[in-house]
């Protein structure tokens, strides 16, 4: 096991330059360059014509973008190798301090959604297997299925829309984390306005992951409770709760633990629009704004961090899966 | 307790299936006795409800679709039927424990056979889990699996089937049951094998005075290990006798004949193998009169329109066959 974890995470390096090879090349492909953007800011300054020409050039050299492309991710990759993310196009800082800054309030925004849609799923997953095909369950499938249909960006606009001051209630903040206020109050308030500020993100977050894991949930339940050693359990007098929630269970969970390796890469992809919308100064708002003003650095940062956030979510998946089925070894 | 009243009483058992192709009379109005410290062998080819019997006893028929339909099953004069739930559950591995035809999937693969053992144990006794855990040990050795304070922590994948089987007959007794069911407790597992388990399980038989109930299709095994036998066929008993001996050496039925006959023998030589033509009817759409007419090579007109009604024969035994009516109509 402790050998074969090593080898999982020596395996990431490789996986890690290839995923940054591809975005690299992606990221100079898409349309807009950096320049625009510095000559975008320059206008109205009366540099004109000549001028212009020298303001490219002197741009290009500046962030080493005259070199080929390959050469440009070579030298990217040789000061990733002492975690040097480079400097942001927009504001010089260093991209490693803007993502150490953002990195923790997207990761309590997923780990939050991650348990909620496990805490949550699992006991209506199991509850419709048990009581398959009575009204609640069909009432469930409907709902969600509903959830499931609908997008992220549209429930988190319908949302505040309804409860962020609008028309209608003002019971949530509708941007940020904090109230502006929050800095002098005592850490109890402090925390419980924290948590004011999540719920709606962590909602939206949260819901179609939820409606996905628990028909996944229940799937895994009704396969479960047809095995023989679940009717050997009730031929041996155990109560079915019992052969339920100690015997099926455990089995059950199997497949919905190999799911989690799946979650975690959506709810990333999720926080960027869910960030934006709820101006959260996470890694999902961070990528956002980095990819409108073609900061490069910034963009490669996130998109690295990201990948390396998902690459240990699947090695995570393969330890826990070693531990809920003893059949499994990893030698 | 005589050893002539029964400590299991099945009358009339009738178990129904509710499919889409209508309802399947699995268990048909089956009668049996289980007497203390004897085996019955329960015979018929796959599909004939013999399981489903078995199943029914302990009411681990999945409902819906099932349903046992009518009859009676007591145990020691007790009603199963109509037991509370609770009830059952005390009569469940305790009085009446089971063993299984496939035991690879029968015990839960993601705990350790000794927790599954020890469960049991502390279940139906209340032991502490030090002394659930001696006495699995001891129940391990006595059904000869070396070295059992080790396996005891096995995983069910880590042992061969014939293993698995020897663990589940010590967990069937770890409760001291008096009825013990096996649902063709060999059918999985190597000839070898067969034999040491068959061995096992009559030798068990004998110290601990339990009752079995055998559910087989093989009338090797019936030969080898049973007291009495019934012959199942399409849900319905069609034979039945007090001694397999005497059952064996003259099959009344037509059926019982025809799977006697399909046994391959080292006395008729090296000839073809014997077949029932045709094959069990689904238990959707069984024929009339007596369900084994298309398939009789004896078969009267009577046998088409009328089932036949059971005939006694000496020693309480008894057929279901036009064949041996005393009163034909």
């Amino acid at each position: 096991m402790k050998a074969y974890l090593i080898r999982r995470l020596l395996l990431i390096v490789p996986a890690l330059i290839g995923i940054s090879a591809i975005s690299f090349l992606a990221v100079q492909l898409a349309p807009g360059s950096p320049i625009y953007m510095v000559l975008l800011s320059g206008r109205g300054n009366g540099n004109e014509g000549a001028d212009t020409q020298k303001i490219i050039e002197d741009t290009k050299r500046l962030y080493g973008l005259d070199k080929p492309v390959p050469v440009q991710y070579a030298l990217w990759l040789g000061r990733l190798a002492h975690l040097d993310f480079g400097n942001s196009y927009k504001d010089q800082r260093p991209v490693r301090e803007k993502i150490l800054e953002a990195l923790p309030v997207t990761l309590e925004l997923n780990v939050l959604s991650i348990l909620l849609i496990y805490l949550i799923s699992i006991p209506i997953g199991v509850y419709s297997a048990v009581h398959r095909g009575n009204k609640i369950d069909n009432a469930l499938t409907v709902l969600l299925f509903l959830l499931y249909s609908l997008p992220s960006f549209f429930a988190a606009m319908l949302l505040m829309l309804l409860f962020c001051g609008g028309e209608y209630f003002n019971w949530f903040p509708a941007f940020g984390l904090h109230s502006l206020e929050a800095d002098s109050w005592s850490w109890g308030r402090y925390l419980l306005d924290h948590f004011w500020h999540l719920v709606l993100p962590v909602l939206c977050l949260t819901y179609g992951g939820l409606a996905g894991m628990s028909r996944y949930a229940r799937a895994g339940m009704i396969e479960t409770i047809r095995q023989d050693y679940v009717r050997t359990a009730l031929a041996y007098g155990f109560p079915e709760r019992t052969v339920i929630y100690k015997y099926a269970m455990r089995n059950s969970l199997i497949p919905i633990i190999t799911l989690a390796g799946t979650l975690l890469p959506a709810l990333i992809g999720g926080s960027i629009i869910i960030e934006q919308i709820f101006s959260i100064p996470g890694m999902g708002r961070l990528t956002f704004q980095a990819i409108l003003a073609r900061d490069y650095p910034v963009v490669m940062g996130t998109l690295t961090f990201s990948a390396l956030l998902t690459l240990l979510g699947l090695v995570l998946t393969d330890v826990l899966y070693a531990m809920v089925d003893p059949r499994i070894k990893y030698e | 307790m005589s050893t002539n009243t029964p400590l299991l009483r099945v009358r009339d058992l009738r178990t129904q299936f509710h499919t889409d192709q209508g309802v399947a009379l699995a268990v048909d109005g089956v009668s049996f006795d289980l007497k203390a410290g004897k085996t019955l062998a329960l015979v018929g080819e796959s599909g004939c409800g013999k399981s489903v019997t078995a199943m029914s006893i302990l009411r681990l028929i999945p409902s819906p679709p099932g349903k046992i339909a009518g009859g009676t099953i007591e145990f020691e004069g007790r009603d199963l039927l109509g037991a509370s739930d609770q009830d059952l559950r005390k009569v469940r591995g305790n009085d009446i424990s089971m063993i299984f035809q496939e035991p690879m999937t029968s015990m839960n693969p993601v705990f350790r056979v000794g927790n599954q053992l020890t469960d049991v144990i502390r279940l139906h006794r209340g032991s502490s889990k030090a002394d659930a855990r001696r006495e699995a040990i001891a129940l391990l050795a006595q059904v000869g699996i070396p070295a059992p304070e080790e396996r005891i922590d096995d995983y069910p994948h880590q042992m061969s089937g014939g293993m698995l089987q020897r663990i589940m007959i010590a967990m069937a007794l770890s409760c001291q049951p008096k009825v013990l069911i096996a649902d063709e407790p060999t059918t999985a597992l190597d000839v070898t094998i067969q034999a040491q388990i068959l061995e096992l399980l009559k030798s068990l038989q004998v110290s601990k005075g339990l009752a079995i109930l055998l559910i087989t299709h093989d009338l090797g095994v019936v030969e080898e290990v049973s007291d009495e036998v019934a012959v199942m066929y399409a849900g319905k008993i069609i034979e039945y006798s007090a001694r397999t001996s005497s059952l064996l050496e003259t099959p009344r039925h037509p059926y019982t004949q025809g799977l006697y006959a399909s046994l391959p023998s080292m006395q008729r030589g090296r000839t073809r193998l014997h077949t029932i033509p045709g094959s069990v009817p689904a238990a959707t759409q069984f024929p009339s009169g007596c369900r084994f007419h298309p398939r009789c090579p004896h078969a009267l007109p009577v046998c088409k329109e009328t089932a036949p009604p059971w005939t006694p024969l000496e020693n309480g035994s008894g057929v279901a066959c036009w064949l041996h009516a005393e009163a034909k109509p």
